[in-house]
């Protein structure tokens, strides 16, 4: 230890004679000062933590996984779990019962993607999957109202429901019955039917199954061996479908009598089982001016940007104007103000943070959004936990 | 060298190495994709026992992937299995970072920063 701070005091003095060489011979690189070991220069740095927007296109957009990758620098890029803990953060922009918008700031965007795919296919739902229609003389087919029937949100936990394999009967714990009945007496005018017409049927299907033997028992659809809302879990809280959603318009005399059967799935069977919207992230953008944007040029920066915001004006005292960066989060990069003439690239600078990740969440009604991530995340710890267990 | 000796099947995930050297093996996931194999990449990556990794998906239409890790010495099964738990563990931190960032914003949305 000594002797590193004994050799580090004489680099000081020779640093001192490097200066005054420099100032005669003029740039090398043998005269730039040495960078501690154990730290990236601020170059490789930059590298390492920001994709770098040019006009033409962007660079250093990789992320260096290899532990070893800066070793010769000294520096270790493994994985620590306390420097990860360390240096996770999440902030939560806006929340309500449909949307989110939170940071998530130091984690891999192979993880953040992951938790974005999870979201959009692998987080269950309920659906509509089968429709027993009785009687449809509306103008839209049969198919097309399965169809618009299946793609309706239905608003309840899918965590208290089973899948349905091929081989089961439908029973209480793994299908919801909608029962919708509309019709248009003649005379009337012409109507439109909505999604909250449909009504649950906490008994199961109504519909008697045909049967070869006359003589036996009727048996409909579905094999309830209790009422769902005797269940603790609705009877408070009934099952419904997402409301203001047009299922058909109906003539006079027309009419549509159907029971739709929900059952659980996940969104790469179909879509229709997406818990989102969708689900999305961009990185941080970050703006930096290189150098002071003053007067006029000022005023032509905040022009050439075409959203709101992301530059201002300030005033330096006596009558002078000089650009700032008010807000880079609203930026979207879209590269205006570094486009034309050349001297803009040289002062404007665009980055993108690669481990600050601005994740937005639409659920489409069934759970929260902040469950649907916490959900998400579940699903990537069973999925490891499996292979563990596999491999043990 | 060394062709693959011997595959261990089990229900989901398959080890193709050498009996003789462990330390490099391809495992085969069935109904898994992108999401686990990217996440797992980047976890194996980040491990210093690890020499060489990497993933990919034989046909688009089979639901299977193969991670191939090839270690310094240590069994590549064992590294895998670090890895897992490592991504596990992250998984768990995100969890409850998520829930107390939702608490602090509920109880105060202006200021919202949660370590």
């Amino acid at each position: 230890m000594s002797e590193q701070e004994s050799s580090s005091d004489e680099r000081m003095s020779s640093e001192e004679e490097e200066e005054e060489q420099k100032k005669e011979e003029g740039f090398s690189y043998m005269n730039l000062p040495d960078v501690e070991w154990g730290q990236l220069p601020p170059h490789i740095e930059k590298q390492r933590s920001r994709v770098h927007l040019k006009p033409d296109a962007p660079t250093n957009t990789e992320t260096l996984q290899y532990s070893g990758a800066y070793a010769s620098m000294g520096v270790d890029n493994s994985f620590r779990l306390d420097n990860f803990r360390d240096n996770f953060r999440i902030k939560v922009i806006a929340l309500d019962k449909d949307k989110m918008e939170f940071d998530l700031i130091g984690i891999d965007a192979a993880v953040a993607n992951a938790f974005r795919r999870i979201l959009i296919s692998e987080v269950p739902t309920m659906a509509i999957e089968k429709v027993f229609i009785a009687n449809n003389t509306s103008v839209i087919q049969d198919e097309v109202l399965a169809h618009r029937l299946g793609l309706i949100p239905i608003k309840v936990d899918p965590r208290l429901f089973e899948y349905l394999s091929a081989n089961d009967t439908p029973n209480e714990k793994n299908t919801i019955v909608l029962k919708l009945h509309a019709r248009c007496l003649p005379g009337q005018s012409r109507r439109t039917v909505y999604s909250q017409e449909l009504k649950w049927l906490p008994n199961g299907s109504e519909f008697a199954k045909e049967s070869e033997n006359p003589n036996s028992k009727p048996s409909t659809y579905t094999s309830f061996s209790c009422s769902q809302d005797s269940l603790p879990e609705f009877a408070s809280n009934p099952i419904s479908a997402m409301e203001d959603i047009i299922i058909a318009k109906l003539g006079p005399g027309q009419e549509i009598e159907l029971e739709a059967h929900a059952v659980k799935g996940m969104g790469k069977t179909h879509a229709k089982w997406s818990p989102v919207g969708t689900a999305w992230y961009r990185m941080f953008p970050e703006v930096v001016l290189l150098e002071n944007v003053e007067g006029e040029d000022a005023e032509e920066l905040v022009r050439k940007c075409p959203i709101d915001g992301v530059f201002d004006i300030e005033d330096t005292g006596n009558g002078k104007k000089r650009a700032i960066v008010a807000d880079s989060r609203v930026c979207t990069l879209c590269r205006e103000c570094i486009r034309g003439d050349e001297m803009w690239e040289r002062r404007v600078a665009l980055y993108r943070v690669k481990d600050h990740f601005i994740f937005t969440i639409e659920s489409t009604g069934a759970l929260p959004p902040e469950v649907l991530f916490t959900e998400a995340v579940k699903i990537l710890e069973a999925k490891c936990e499996r292979v563990i267990t596999e491999l043990s | 060298m060394k062709r693959p000796t011997c595959s261990l099947e089990t229900p989901a995930a398959m080890e193709h190495g050498s009996v003789r050297d462990p330390s490099s093996a391809t495992f085969s996931f069935v109904d898994e994709d992108h999401t686990l194999a990217n996440s797992v990449r980047f976890a194996l990556n980040q491990d210093p026992r690890v020499s060489l990794c990497g993933y990919s998906i034989p046909h688009p239409s089979d639901s299977r992937v193969n991670i191939r890790v090839q270690t310094t010495g240590d069994p590549a099964r064992e590294v895998l299995k670090d890895a897992c738990q490592n991504l596990m563990l992250m998984c768990q931190h995100v969890r409850s970072t998520l829930d107390k960032a939702v608490d602090d914003y509920r109880s105060n949305p202006t200021d919202m920063d949660t370590k």
